[in-house]
């Protein structure tokens, strides 16, 4: 594996422009500081009560994800760029879809397999031939971005169903407006607080029958899912009601929400539960999530659901291994952003590489996601790597492999003082009907402990505040 | 607004309005057990507790009959025992899920009282505790209910969320003292030998005191302490901010406030205005007249009654 | 043959609904050798039926009611004329191609003893189309069909082949479970047989043969589907095909509906007698 590309610093030891004025404040701030303000901001953030779950974790019920008081730092020019690509990724991927559940076409060309559509657990039948809203499927994106030089950046994953983590990049930079007022008058910084007024926007546009002042919605699984805290955050921030599914009731095609004053029309849902639990009548029979009836409303061209039902057909691993050719086959042209090269284990010459190097290679599963049921094959012994292979043999078809990237590092407030990283980054694409939106930045997800690679925070990884600089 | 939103402000407001209730009786408790017998003190305070709780049934489930009640178990039960959902431990537990749930509708102070109190109370240990420890920890508890109060009173838009608040609060703190009066004047009442002596005294002084109207007593009456008297300033009247009356005057004048905001009045309405009508036009002659206990049943029975008129006009 | 055909299907809310809404495939397609001459639908109480076509085609009809609901009962009637094609059944509504019908689903999954059933028929057998006929035998004979209970769901395949007896829903997702081990299109159907005694409503599979295209199999009857089969609804499986669903909500609790399916009674078209009995129109009890 190669060097990891240090964001901040040079090979020779220089310090890259972008990072000179943060680097000058790093050396001179007294470490004691350092870990003074970064004890405020974990109390902060405790108080106000931005907490996660973690699955299959007991008494672990709430719990804090950690929070880096180093900012990471992306110019103007790289963010420009990223931008660019990012808003070709999410146009293809809102073209496939609609594709795939109508003429599917990309299937007839022999782009994409017909099993990585048809045998897709994700694949919704219900949706086939089914109209949405201006043709859009996505409205809100996390593409996940990993760097590993000046010049490359990698999708590493598009989420398409209901990304998570915008609350942390909103809260994030909050806590820094506050603990580090100086560090903000030193650098013009991108403002990300416009977030909330994007996506209610974005949402606002996606309504049905046009309806002037739509009546918006957040749906949330309820205040045990592990993302509770960002859906009540976004509910607040947006001005909307945060509904579960037991305050919606279906009515002739129409959906109410229970008020006070009775029943009152809802038009557009951001609901943040998953296609299985939307309506136990169209889906699981055994859901209490879900509200009856909310597909045959949906279905009616009564209400829209962002992200729409089906979406999922679009972002697992096996797919993702594609997207440089459905960008090419839609859109007519060459990807923005490069794909890290993946071996899908589904055909026979890709897995027999992948069973030679699996020491060398990481092996995710095609519908994993958290960081769960992967192998990083150089930070595995033998007897995992071992388990692994006989995993992969019994059901190649679900995995899928990748190098293992030296994912670029960021300095980061450690035990020990300030040192380097790995990091990745998730930016969130808005589509509405009128224009496509992206907030500068994201949230830079940091894997706290050294030398790892998993980000993720289920599995311990931290998050940082992102800098996209304004000059 | 969300009937499901309003439901969880309205449990909400009565969950910490119960946790001071509760912290106020094991207050008053340990303050006779401590008392002489010849000064009011008896043995049987903290069955009187279990009682005034309206936890009898819970106690008896876990502790045997109410006469095994001591100090130890009492405590432990209406404090901190995870199986009674009216501990005081259960009573912050409800009160934060449904904050949770309504963060949006909750201005910061407010959720900051109640996450706060909530992770301070894991601080505090499970079950023995010294007598200051525990005295700290009721401190605690009627704080975090006046903090929070406070915050919703000086934080909160008055529209129907605030509402809805207070019509929780008032109606659990009607249910509180009239809880108090009657289990208290049911201990009380063979002792009738005794009215005027010091016995008598310190007894229903601990009324007074568990409903912090001690002082306010002798402001509006300027009278040494009478079983009446008490009773007159719980019941009936509407300077004391505990009093059924006043609780109701609030009851009244928020479902008012709603009923206005909405344009539609309905069975709630009607329910409390003449519960309040009552409060009003009785004297407390004519209650002793036609027995207390009667008169206090009957109004916990209605008050009862108007929680299920309001879930069934608001919050399902 | 002309079949009558009449469903009532009874759904109980225990408590009292407030609110229910319920979804009905229960409406038949014409396609070759199968006409339909007539068909109503009637829902007690009052309510506002809307049609929609789901994603196989199949007819579908939504309604909500609301008020203090303890049943809702539906009854569809009609009259079908149908004439015998060996099974194949030929210009229905298809909307995917037949691969579709190659995914799982947790009521079709096969486990390892229908994988191995699968894998010694297709030792036995190689021609595509006697290949599906020695399935359906050896399921008739290795799994006893039993009626189906008013209230219950139609089990998984395996549970259903490891007990060695099912209702004609079980048996249909043993065979289509079977079916897609093999990499052969398969699907389940719901509808009547009018030669079935007592109850008609029943479920079989179809599975897609080259050259031939989609061919019903009963295993529980053992034959593919004559002039007497009406054909409903087809799906991946028992639930998609379900004739109806519904949720009660009784304040904050979903309520848990019993099916009280009561027999069709289909009877050969010239009875016109048994016609005056149920007339259509609002029924008020």
């Amino acid at each position: 594996m190669a060097r990891a590309f240090d964001e901040m610093s040079s090979d020779d030891g220089s310090v890259r422009k972008a990072y000179e004025t943060l680097n000058r404040w790093l050396t001179n701030v007294p470490h004691d500081v350092l870990d003074h303000r970064r004890k405020e901001a974990e109390f902060i953030f405790r108080r106000i009560g931005i907490t996660f779950a973690v699955y299959g974790e007991q008494n672990a019920q709430e719990r804090l994800i950690p929070f880096d008081i180093v900012p990471r730092i992306i110019t103007k020019d790289e963010w420009t760029r990223l931008a660019k690509g990012l808003e070709q990724r999410v146009k293809a991927l809102n073209l496939y879809i609609k594709d795939v559940y109508s003429k599917r076409e990309v299937l007839r060309a022999g782009i994409v397999p017909e099993e990585l559509v048809y045998q897709n657990p994700a694949f919704r039948p219900e949706m086939n031939g089914q109209a949405v809203p201006h043709d859009l499927y996505v409205h809100i994106a996390g593409i996940d971005i990993v760097r590993t030089d000046p010049d490359t950046f990698y999708v590493l994953e598009d989420n398409a169903r209901t990304p998570s983590g915008v609350s942390y990049m909103l809260e994030n930079r909050e806590i820094m407006l506050r603990l580090f007022p100086e560090l903000f008058s030193l650098h013009r910084v991108a403002p990300v607080e416009n977030y909330a007024d994007d996506l209610l926007a974005t949402l606002r546009s996606l309504s049905p029958n046009g309806a002037h002042e739509p009546n918006v919605a957040i749906l949330t699984p309820g205040i045990y899912n592990s993302a509770y805290y960002e859906h009540s955050f976004l509910a607040d921030k947006l001005g909307v009601d945060l509904v579960e599914g037991r305050d919606l009731f279906v009515k002739d095609n129409i959906v109410y929400m229970r008020t006070t004053e009775g029943p009152k029309r809802v038009d557009v849902i951001y609901r943040r539960l998953d296609d299985d639990f939307l309506d136990p009548l169209a889906f699981r029979p055994d859901s209490v999530l879900g509200v009856p009836g909310l597909m045959s409303a949906y279905k009616a061209g009564n209400v829209t659901l962002t992200n729409a039902v089906g979406t999922g057909v679009a972002d697992d691993k096996a797919v993702y291994s594609y997207m440089p050719e459905i960008i090419k086959f839609y859109l007519g042209e060459e990807p923005l952003l490069a794909n890290v090269p993946t071996w899908r284990c589904r055909e026979p010459d890709h897995l027999k590489y992948v069973l030679e190097h699996l020491e060398e290679l990481v092996v995710k599963e095609v519908h994993g996601s958290g960081g769960y049921g992967m192998l990083v094959g150089p930070k595995s012994d033998k007897a995992q790597i071992e388990a692994f292979r006989a995993k992969l043999k019994h059901d190649p078809a679900n995995f899928i492999a990748q190098p293992t990237l030296a994912l670029s590092t960021c300095p980061t407030l450690v035990d020990e003082g300030v040192a380097p990283r790995h990091v990745d980054l998730r930016p969130f694409v808005l589509s509405g009907s009128d224009k496509v939106r992206i907030v500068p930045g994201g949230l830079t997800r940091v894997a706290m402990k050294e030398g790892s690679l998993v980000v993720n925070s289920s599995q311990g990884g931290g998050t940082k505040d992102t800098w996209v600089l304004d000059a | 607004m969300l009937s499901r939103t309003a439901d969880n402000l309205y449990w909400l407001s009565r969950y910490v309005e119960r946790a001071d209730c509760l912290a106020r009786i094991l207050d008053v408790a340990q303050r006779l057990a401590y008392t002489p017998v010849t000064y009011g003190g008896s043995t049987n305070e903290w069955s009187s507790a279990v009682l005034t709780a309206g936890c009898v049934e819970g106690f008896v489930a876990r502790h045997g009959p109410v006469e095994n009640a001591t100090e130890e178990n009492v405590v432990s039960f209406l404090a901190f025992d995870p199986e009674n959902s009216s501990s005081i431990r259960n009573c912050f537990e409800v009160a934060r899920t449904n904050a949770r749930s309504v963060r949006t509708a909750l201005t910061s102070e407010m959720w900051d009282v109640i996450n706060s109190a909530w992770i301070e109370l894991r601080a505090f240990p499970d079950k023995v505790m010294t007598r200051e420890e525990l005295a700290r920890f009721l401190a605690f508890v009627k704080e975090t209910s006046l903090r929070f109060d406070g915050a919703t009173f000086r934080t909160m838009l008055r529209n129907d969320a605030y509402w809805f608040s207070r019509v929780g609060a008032h109606v659990e703190r009607a249910d509180n003292t009239a809880r108090i009066l009657d289990v208290k004047y049911h201990v009380l009442l063979p002792e009738k030998e005794h009215v005027g002596g010091p016995l008598d005294y310190f007894q229903w002084a601990s009324i007074l005191r568990s409903v912090s109207a001690l002082t306010a007593f002798h402001w509006v009456y300027r009278d040494s302490v009478k079983p009446w008297l008490v009773a007159d300033l719980l019941i009936l009247n509407r300077q004391m901010p505990r009093s059924l009356a006043a609780c109701y005057d609030n009851v009244s004048r928020s479902l008012d406030d709603i009923g206005g905001a909405y344009g539609r009045q309905g069975p709630a309405q009607r329910l409390a205005r003449s519960t309040l009508a009552k409060l009003s036009n009785h004297s407390i002659e004519d209650i002793f007249q036609a027995g207390l206990h009667e008169f206090i049943s009957d109004f916990i029975l209605n008050n009862y009654k108007l929680g299920n008129e309001i879930t069934e006009q608001y919050l399902t | 043959m002309r079949v009558r055909v009449r469903h009532e299907i009874t759904h109980r809310f225990e408590p009292v609904a407030r609110h229910a809404i319920a979804t009905l495939r229960l409406t038949p397609r014409s396609h070759v050798g199968q006409h339909v001459l007539r068909w109503a639908l009637d829902v007690t109480p009052d309510c506002r039926l809307m049609a929609e076509e789901d994603a196989f085609g199949n007819i579908v009809h939504t309604f909500s009611v609301e008020g203090a609901i303890d049943a809702i009962t539906v009854i569809a009637e009609g009259d079908v004329d149908t004439q015998d094609t060996t099974g194949v059944v030929a210009g229905g509504a298809e909307r995917f191609p037949p691969s579709l019908f190659l995914r799982q689903t947790s009521l079709a999954e096969p486990d390892a003893a229908i994988a191995a059933l699968a894998a010694r028929i297709a030792k036995d057998v190689s021609e595509p189309l006697g290949r599906l006929h020695a399935l359906m035998v050896a399921i008739h004979k290795g799994v006893a069909e039993v009626p189906a209970a008013p209230d219950a769901a139609a089990a998984p395949a395996a549970k259903a082949l490891a007990a060695g007896k099912g209702t004609s829903a079980e048996l249909a997702h043993v065979f289509v479970s079977a079916a897609r081990a093999l990499r052969v299109p398969a699907r389940q159907v719901s509808g009547y047989a009018a030669l079935e005694a007592p109850a008609a409503f029943r479920e079989w599979a179809e599975a897609h043969v080259p050259g031939i295209g989609w061919v019903g199999f009963d295993c529980g009857r053992n034959l593919c589907p004559t002039d007497d089969y009406v054909r409903l609804a087809a799906g991946l499986d028992s639930q998609a095909v379900a004739p109806m669903l519904s949720t009660g909500s009784i304040a904050r609790n979903t309520a848990v509906a019993r099916d009280f399916f009561q027999a069709a009674r289909p009877g050969q078209g010239q009875q016109q007698g048994q016609r005056q009995q149920q007339g259509r129109g609002q029924r008020q009890e």
